[in-house]
């Protein structure tokens, strides 16, 4: 009896859980990635003994891939001598952990998964409980597999309608954040469903889920139906939300959402994109494990086609795995953004957190995919981000400003 | 007691410890990020004991405990804040850097003035006046009495939170 979070718990500890109560229980799978890996190796050091299953541990080279400092290749060689040492052989080079393990299929319905990196509600989208931890948090459980977790309260977000041409599951998050405010979900639960949700691919499901944590979410759900088990090949547990008790209740026309922007400096700075269009751009960033999957990149390619960006804009495209980057070469999209002018890039996380792939000068402007407007996020701290879907971006590298999709077909 | 340095609300991670200076796990290179970006004078004119008065969503974003640790390397006696971040708070929990959520302390206090918090009782001192922050409890109270997360697993492991019941 509960909401999605509830009955997930309540399976896998054999006796029914509310939310409130504080429990102990086994997780599926847990990860951390090549810049919150180490510290999560020199915690589990300490604890002095194994991993406590080395097939369902793994750790992701996509944060700083390949590495571009000696410092962050010297991580790089702890986290694969540790590997080594414990029989841990999911190293993964091929993109951003959030995208790479669900391909891996770690994500199941049912599920309980935990990852050093705060996106982690990502794989909720297959109907599982997945959330974020620290370094500390996850060396402890690559140790014990387990972890603590509150049941949180859950706020139910009931999409229907049918999105105008343009509008993606990035707009309707962004418009969820914008009545709710970053913290609107703090320490609780997000459950979307409707039919709006219902009829979602998956990667649409990926972002709604993904952006959870954006404001506040310790997870981001989807309840697993036949999209899910299609998408799993039939693996995972059936698992229902049976009369839920929700903290809060929203409901969304998604008819009714304009193409939406979050606006530097925070992420519920969100306006429709005709209050902000014709800003100028200096950078568009397509990627991240928020929006760069196949069917973004798809979008992306078909407004390039036969086109060119904007020279005053550097357009940074960055597949977000290697299957997805694959599938995009075999489509013959990688050739569309090369003659468009863009810059495509090896898979991983990108400019999203200013390290690799270029970062931001002072003054400057970026339109980015990605789910943070944080000052400092992608460069200088004077850069300003501004975070919108793919297809808002690809209508803005064309036009080398902020630019509503109607506009550009 | 300290002095206060004060930030506002939604202080990232990244702000805190800009993605470009994680790149390490070394301490001391991690207490010089400290806010490198954000508030460049930080490193140079903290002294241990001080205190951070923040407001609401201290923490937010980037789960990195780089974060959290580079302030508890510079000798931080707590952090006080409207609200804190989730994953942030099990972070500094994990680690033993206090945190105490209150509400009132925010607007009555400046840069620089001087604060006492009792980190187990959760009460702050300032200026002559007197706020009532929340204590640590549940989870929070029982890794503290350890020191830390790893303190507690290795004495207890999980049975430290099983049997105390905590919630
Ligand atoms: S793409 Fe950005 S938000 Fe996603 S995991 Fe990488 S750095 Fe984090």
């Amino acid at each position: 009896m509960g909401t999605l979070a509830e009955e997930i718990f309540t399976q896998r500890l054999g006796r029914e859980v509310h939310a409130g109560e504080t429990v102990v229980a086994d997780v599926d799978f847990a990860f951390a990635h090549d810049v919150t890996g180490p510290l999560a190796i020199k915690a589990f050091e300490q604890l002095d003994q194994p991993v406590w299953d080395p097939a369902r541990i793994a750790f992701t080279f996509d944060h700083v891939m390949p590495a571009n400092t000696v410092a962050a290749a010297e991580l790089h060689r702890q986290i694969r001598e540790f590997c080594a040492a414990q029989g841990v052989t999911n190293v993964l080079a091929e993109g951003i952990c959030h995208q790479v393990l669900v391909e891996k299929g770690i994500a199941v319905p049912g599920g309980i998964v935990v990852g050093a990196d705060s996106h982690s509600t990502t794989y909720g989208a297959m109907g599982c409980f997945a959330t974020g931890l620290g370094s500390t948090d996850i060396g402890v459980t690559f140790a014990t597999g387990r972890t603590w977790f509150r049941i949180p309260e859950t706020v139910r977000v009931n999409v229907n309608g049918e999105p105008a041409p343009g509008v993606q599951a990035k707009d309707i998050a962004l418009h969820v954040i914008r009545q709710v405010g970053a913290e609107g979900a703090d320490y609780m639960a997000v459950e979307w469903g409707g039919e709006t949700v219902s009829a979602m691919a998956m990667d649409e499901r990926l972002t709604l889920c993904n952006l959870s944590v954006d404001f506040g979410g310790k997870a981001g759900m989807v309840e697993p139906d036949a999209t899910t088990f299609a998408y799993t090949g039939g693996r995972g547990r059936e698992v229902h939300v049976s009369n839920p008790r929700y903290i809060r209740t929203l409901e969304v026309d998604a008819s009714a959402i304009r193409p939406q922007v979050a606006v530097h400096p925070a992420i519920d700075n969100v306006r429709d994109i005709d209050d902000v269009a014709g800003t100028p751009l200096d950078e568009v960033f397509i990627g991240s494990c928020t929006n760069g999957r196949l069917s973004d990149l798809a979008l992306a390619a078909a407004m390039f086609e036969g086109r060119e960006v904007s020279p005053r804009t550097r357009t940074v495209i960055v597949p977000s795995s290697r299957r997805v980057y694959l599938d995009t070469l075999e489509r013959g999209y990688i050739e569309t953004f090369a003659r468009a002018g863009a810059l495509v890039m090896n898979p991983g996380c990108g400019p999203c957190l200013g390290r690799q792939h270029g970062v931001l000068g002072p003054g400057e402007n970026a339109l980015s995919t990605s789910n943070r407007n944080y000052p400092g996020r992608m460069g200088s701290p004077e850069a300003r981000i501004f975070l919108a879907s793919p297809a808002v971006a690809a209508a803005s590298a064309l036009r080398g400003a902020i630019t509503d999709p109607a506009e550009v077909n | 007691m300290g002095r206060v340095y004060k930030f506002g609300s939604g202080i990232s991670t990244d702000a805190i410890m800009p993605g470009r200076y994680n790149v390490t796990t070394d301490f001391d290179s991690l207490r010089k990020g400290c806010f490198i970006e954000a508030r460049p004078d930080f490193v140079a004119t903290v002294q241990p004991g001080d205190i951070i008065v923040a407001g609401r969503n201290f923490g937010c974003g980037s789960s990195r405990e780089h974060a959290p640790l580079s302030i508890k390397q510079n000798g931080i006696a707590c952090v006080v804040a409207q609200g804190f971040a989730r994953i942030f708070t099990r972070n500094a929990t994990n680690i033993g850097l206090p945190i105490i959520r209150c509400a009132e302390v925010y607007d009555a206090v400046q840069e620089g003035d001087e604060m006492t918090v009792d980190i187990r009782t959760g009460v702050i001192t300032s200026g002559g006046r007197t706020f009532a922050g929340e204590a640590p409890s549940g989870v929070a109270l029982t890794i503290m009495e350890y020191g830390s997360l790893i303190e507690m697993i290795k004495a207890r492991g999980w049975a430290a939170l099983e049997e105390a019941n905590v919630s």
